[in-house]
C-alpha cells in the first residue's frame, strides 16, 4: 500500500533520500523506550510545557502563601503561610479596598513595580482578596487532584473488569454506568453538595469523584475489549498468570494513554464543576471560601469593585486552561499515529536534494 | 434493526427506572421537607406538619415512597409541591421557557462550530488554525457564570450606553475591526502571498466602507437592510451556495438560484407594506418559511435539467436565506419604535427575564423583544458549547481527509471543492451527527446556571427552587425530563450512527 501511495519518480538505488524521509520519525525514536518517546513528544509541545510551569507556579504560590488548613476525616492539617493576612482575618480597609498591585514601572508613567499590602484589593468589610483567592485556588487544586484520583481509580477498574470478563459482568457494570451517566453532574453535585458541602472541600471532592468516572470507564472498557484479544495476553495466560495480573500488569499499561489523557480532561471539568456548584451555593460553605463562591458573593459589586470579580475568575481560567493544554500535550505524546509535519520550506529543501541526487546519479 | 431498537428501549427503560430510584433517595437524603415548618412557631404548627406529611406521603420511608410517586407518575401525575401546587403545570411552563432559551443557542453553536471547525481543518497548521485552537481551549476553560456577568457588564450595559446618545462608531474601532476582518479572510482564503494580500485589502476596504455607511445612515438608531441589503444578501447567497454545492460552472443551478433570489426581491415591497400586517401568529411565519423552501425546490425542479437534486438544494437554500433577510428587515423596521417606547426607554438589551412585562404589540415587536432578551444568554451558551463543536468537526474532517478514498478522488482529477464537499464533508458529518444528537439530549438540563444568572424561570429554576425549599417533586420532575431526554437521545445517536455509517451493523 505504501509504495502505491508514494511512487518515487526515480527509484533511489541505495536507501536514498526518500526512504530516509519516510523514516524520519522512526530514526528519531530509534533505541528509545516507550516512556522516553512519550516524554520527548510531550516536551516538544510548547503550550503544554509552558502550562506545566505555570501550573506548578500557581500551586506553589497558593499553598505557600496562606498555608494550608484541611480537615480530612477529623484530622486537622494546618501549616503557616508567608503572606501577612489569612483568608479569615479582617484588616481595616485602605483607599476603598483598591488593589495595590502595580506592574508598570515608574519610568513608563506607572506607579512603579510593587506588591503592596493588598495586591488584589479588599472587599467591603476589608478581607484581603489575595489571601481569599489563594485559599480558593487551594480548594480548586485539592478538588481537582482528589476527583482525578478517585474517578480514575473507579473508572479504570470498572472499565477493565467489564472489558476483560465480558458477558454478564460487563452487562451489569455497563448498565450501572448508564444509570450514573443519566444523572447530570450539576444535578447530582447540587443534591449531594447540599447534604455534604459544609463538610469541606475534601469531602465534596470525594463525592464529585464518586460520580464522574463514567466516561473513563466506557473508554477503558472499549480499549480493554480490543487489547484482551492480542497475543501477549494469550502468552501471559499460557504462562499461568492470574486474571488480576493480566489486567493490571499486561493490559492496563497498554491503555495508559487513554487513561491519562481523560484524567486531565476530567480534572479540568471538576474544577469548573466545583466553582459552578459553589456559585449556585451548593459547594464549599462559609466560613471557608472557594473561587466560585467569591464570584457569586461579589457579582453585584462589579461596577464598584471589579477586582473582586476579576482575580478569582482569572485563577479559575488559568488552572483550567493549563490542565487542558497539558491534556492536549499528553494526547499528542501518546498518539502513535502522530507525525511531525515538516513545514513547507523543509519539504522544498528535501525535494531539491532529491532532484540533485537524481541528477548526480543519472 | 427492529429487534435492536426494542432491546435498547427495554434496557433504557430499566436504566431510567434505576436512575430515578437512586435520585429519589438522594433527594430525600438532601433535606427534610418539613424543616421550615418545624422551625416555625405558628399556633397550628402540628396541623401544618400533618397536612404536608399527608400531602407528600412523608410518613412512608423514602425507598417505598418512590413507588407511590412512580404509581402516580404512570397516570401522568408529577405530584404536588410543598405548597400544594401541581407540578405538571409548573413543568409545562418551565419546559417551554427553557426550550425557547436553548434552541437558538444550540442551533447557532452547531452551525458556527461546524463552519469554523471545517475551515480550520482545511487550513491546518495556519495562523488561523492556531488562533482558533487557542480560543477554543480558552472557551473550554471559561466558567459560564463568569462569562455571563462579563456579558451583562460589557455587552448589555456598555452597548445600551452606546445606543443612548447618538450612536456613532469611533474611527479607531472601525480601523481595528477592519484590520481584524482582513486578517481573518486572508487566512481563510487560500492562495499565494500576493493573492492573500489582495484578499486582505478587499476585506479591509469592504468592512471599513460598510461600517462607515452604517455610521452615516445612523444605522444603530434606525437599523434596517432595505431592499439593497436584501438584494446583496439574496444574490450573494445565490452565488455562494452555487459555488459551494455545485460549482459556478453549473449554469442551471446558478440561474435557478438567481431566479429564486429575484422572486424574493420582487416580493419585498408587497411583503413589507402589505402581507406582513396579516401575519399575527408564529406558525404563520413558519408556514411562510416552509412555503419559501417549497418554492425553491419547485424552481430547482423545473430548471434542474438532468441532475435535479443539487439544483433543487441550491435553490431552496437561496430561497430560505433571501426570505430570512426580508423577515429580518421587517423586524428591524419596528426596532426604533421598540427601543424608544415607554417600557424600554432607549436601553433595549435586557439583562434579566425572558420578556418585557406588559409589552403589547404586533408579532414583529414581540420578536424584537424576544431577541433583546435572548441575546445575552444565547451568547453565553454559544461561547461555551461552540468550542466543543469546533474541536470535534475539525478532528473529524482531518481524520477523513487522510483516508485513501480522498486520495483516490483527488487522483481521478476531481476539483478540490468536490473532494471536500461531496467526499470528505459528508463522511465527516457522521460522528458529528451522533455528538449533536447526544448534546441535544443534554441541553435542557445544561442551562441551569445560565438561567440562574439571567433570571429565567425555566427548568433550572424549577430544579433550584425545589432543591432550596427541600421540595422533592419539582426536583424529580426536572430530573425525569432531563434524564429521559438524555437516554432517548443516546438511543437516537446510536441509531443515527447505524443508519449513516454502513460499516456499523446493529445486530
Amino acid at each position: 500500500m505504501s509504495n502505491l501511495s508514494t511512487p518515487p519518480p526515480v527509484p533511489p538505488p541505495t536507501g536514498g533520500v526518500t526512504d530516509a524521509e519516510n523514516n524520519l520519525e522512526n530514526k528519531e525514536v530509534e533505541g528509545l523506550s516507550q516512556s522516553q518517546i512519550v516524554r520527548r513528544r510531550f516536551f516538544r509541545h510548547k503550550g503544554a510545557v509552558a502550562s506545566m510551569v505555570s501550573l506548578a507556579f500557581i500551586v506553589v504560590l497558593a499553598f505557600s502563601a496562606v498555608g494550608f488548613d484541611f480537615a480530612v476525616f477529623g484530622v486537622q492539617i494546618k501549616t503557616p503561610g508567608w503572606w501577612q493576612w489569612t483568608w479569615t482575618e479582617i484588616p481595616t480597609a485602605q483607599s476603598g479596598g483598591r488593589p495595590t498591585l502595580s506592574l508598570v514601572p515608574q519610568w513608563m508613567g506607572g506607579d512603579g513595580v510593587r506588591f503592596g499590602d493588598h495586591p488584589f484589593g479588599q472587599d467591603e468589610i476589608g478581607r484581603d482578596i489575595f489571601a481569599v483567592v489563594m485559599r480558593g485556588t487551594q480548594q480548586s487544586i485539592v478538588i481537582m487532584v482528589v476527583v482525578g484520583l478517585i474517578a480514575t481509580t473507579i473508572g479504570t477498574v470498572i472499565g477493565a473488569v467489564a472489558g476483560y470478563y465480558r458477558g454478564w459482568v460487563d452487562a451489569i457494570l455497563m448498565r450501572f454506568t448508564d444509570v450514573i451517566i443519566t444523572i447530570p453532574l450539576i444535578v447530582i453535585g447540587a443534591v449531594l453538595g447540599l447534604a455534604f458541602g459544609n463538610l469541606g472541600a475534601f469531602v465534596l471532592a470525594i463525592i464529585i469523584g464518586l460520580f464522574t468516572w463514567t466516561g473513563l470507564a466506557r473508554l477503558v472498557r472499549a480499549d480493554v475489549l480490543s487489547l484482551r484479544e492480542r497475543e501477549f495476553v494469550d502468552a501471559a495466560r499460557v504462562a499461568g498468570a492470574t486474571d488480576r495480573r493480566i489486567i493490571f500488569k499486561h493490559i492496563l499499561p497498554n491503555a495508559i494513554g487513554v487513561i491519562i489523557v481523560n484524567t486531565t480532561l476530567l480534572m479540568a471539568a471538576a474544577i469548573l464543576l466545583e466553582t459552578a456548584l459553589s456559585f449556585l451555593g451548593y459547594g464549599v460553605q462559609s466560613p471557608d471560601t472557594s473561587l466560585g463562591k467569591i464570584i457569586s458573593e461579589n457579582q453585584s459589586a462589579f461596577a464598584t469593585r471589579p477586582w473582586l470579580f476579576w482575580w478569582p475568575g482569572v485563577f479559575i481560567i488559568a488552572i483550567a486552561l493549563c490542565i487542558n493544554f497539558i491534556g492536549d500535550g499528553l494526547r499528542d505524546a501518546f498518539d502513535p499515529r502522530q507525525k511531525r509535519i515538516p513545514n513547507a520550506r523543509a519539504l522544498a529543501k528535501a525535494a531539491a536534494a532529491r532532484d540533485n541526487s537524481a541528477a548526480v546519479q543519472a | 434493526m427492529a429487534a435492536f431498537v426494542i432491546r435498547r428501549l427495554i434496557a433504557s427503560f430499566f436504566v431510567l427506572l434505576a436512575a430515578t430510584f437512586l435520585m429519589y433517595n438522594l433527594v430525600a437524603l438532601s433535606g427534610d421537607p418539613l424543616e421550615d415548618l418545624r422551625a416555625s412557631n405558628a399556633p397550628n404548627k402540628q396541623q401544618l406538619i400533618d397536612s404536608r406529611t399527608d400531602l407528600l406521603n412523608l410518613d412512608v420511608i423514602a425507598p417505598l415512597r418512590y413507588f407511590l410517586w412512580l404509581g402516580a407518575l404512570i397516570q401522568g401525575d408529577f405530584g404536588v409541591t410543598t405548597q400544594g401546587r401541581s407540578v405538571n403545570a409548573l413543568l409545562e411552563q418551565a419546559l417551554g421557557s427553557t426550550l425557547q432559551l436553548v434552541t437558538i443557542a444550540t442551533v447557532v453553536a452547531i452551525i458556527l462550530g461546524l463552519i469554523v471547525g471545517i475551515t480550520t481543518a482545511l487550513r491546518q497548521y495556519s495562523g488561523y488554525d492556531y488562533t482558533v485552537t487557542f480560543i477554543s481551549f480558552l472557551f473550554f476553560s471559561l466558567p459560564i457564570f463568569w462569562v455571563a456577568v462579563l456579558l451583562k457588564q460589557f455587552v448589555a450595559i456598555g452597548f445600551n450606553d452606546f445606543l443612548e446618545d447618538d450612536p456613532q462608531l469611533s474611527l479607531a474601532f472601525i480601523a481595528i475591526f477592519s484590520l481584524l476582518a482582513g486578517l481573518l479572510w486572508s487566512s481563510i482564503i487560500p492562495g499565494s502571498t500576493k493573492r492573500k494580500a489582495v484578499t486582505f485589502m478587499i476585506a479591509v476596504g469592504a468592512t471599513a466602507s460598510m461600517l462607515t455607511i452604517m455610521n452615516l445612515v445612523d444605522w444603530f438608531s434606525v437599523p434596517g437592510l432595505t431592499i439593497i441589503g436584501v438584494a446583496i444578501i439574496g444574490l450573494g447567497s445565490a452565488v455562494g451556495f452555487t459555488a459551494l454545492i455545485t460549482g459556478l460552472k453549473n449554469r442551471r443551478a446558478l440561474y435557478a438560484a438567481l431566479t429564486v433570489a429575484g422572486l424574493g426581491l420582487a416580493l419585498y415591497f408587497p411583503f413589507q407594506f402589505g402581507i406582513s400586517f396579516y401575519i399575527t401568529e408564529w406558525w404563520m411565519l413558519a408556514a411562510l418559511a416552509l412555503a419559501t423552501i417549497g418554492v425553491g425546490l419547485g424552481v430547482g425542479w423545473l430548471m434542474g435539467g438532468a441532475d435535479k437534486g443539487p439544483v433543487m438544494r441550491v435553490a431552496a437554500f437561496t430561497g430560505f436565506i433571501t426570505a430570512g433577510a426580508i423577515a429580518l428587515d421587517r423586524f428591524m423596521m419596528v426596532w426604533d419604535d421598540y427601543a424608544t417606547s415607554g417600557l424600554i426607554r432607549g436601553r433595549p438589551i435586557a439583562t434579566i427575564g425572558s420578556s418585557t412585562p406588559n409589552l403589547e404589540g404586533s408579532l414583529w415587536v414581540e420578536g424584537v423583544d424576544i431577541y433583546t432578551h435572548l441575546l445575552l444568554p444565547t451568547m453565553a451558551l454559544i461561547l461555551i458549547s461552540f468550542a466543543t463543536y469546533t474541536r470535534y468537526s475539525r478532528a473529524s474532517l482531518l481524520e477523513v481527509m487522510n483516508q485513501d478514498y480522498i486520495r483516490t478522488a483527488r487522483a481521478k482529477g476531481l476539483a478540490e471543492r468536490t473532494v471536500v464537499v461531496r467526499h470528505a464533508f459528508r463522511n465527516a458529518l457522521i460522528p458529528i451527527a451522533t455528538i449533536v444528537a447526544f448534546d441535544i439530549g443534554g441541553i435542557v438540563g445544561g442551562a441551569v446556571i445560565t438561567e440562574r444568572v439571567f433570571g429565567w424561570t425555566g427548568m433550572g429554576a424549577l430544579f433550584q427552587n425545589g432543591l432550596d425549599n427541600t421540595d422533592p417533586n419539582p426536583v424529580m420532575a426536572f430530573f425525569l425530563v432531563v434524564g429521559g431526554l438524555a437516554i432517548l437521545f443516546n438511543l437516537i445517536a446510536d441509531l443515527v450512527y447505524a443508519a449513516l455509517d454502513p460499516r456499523i451493523r446493529v445486530n
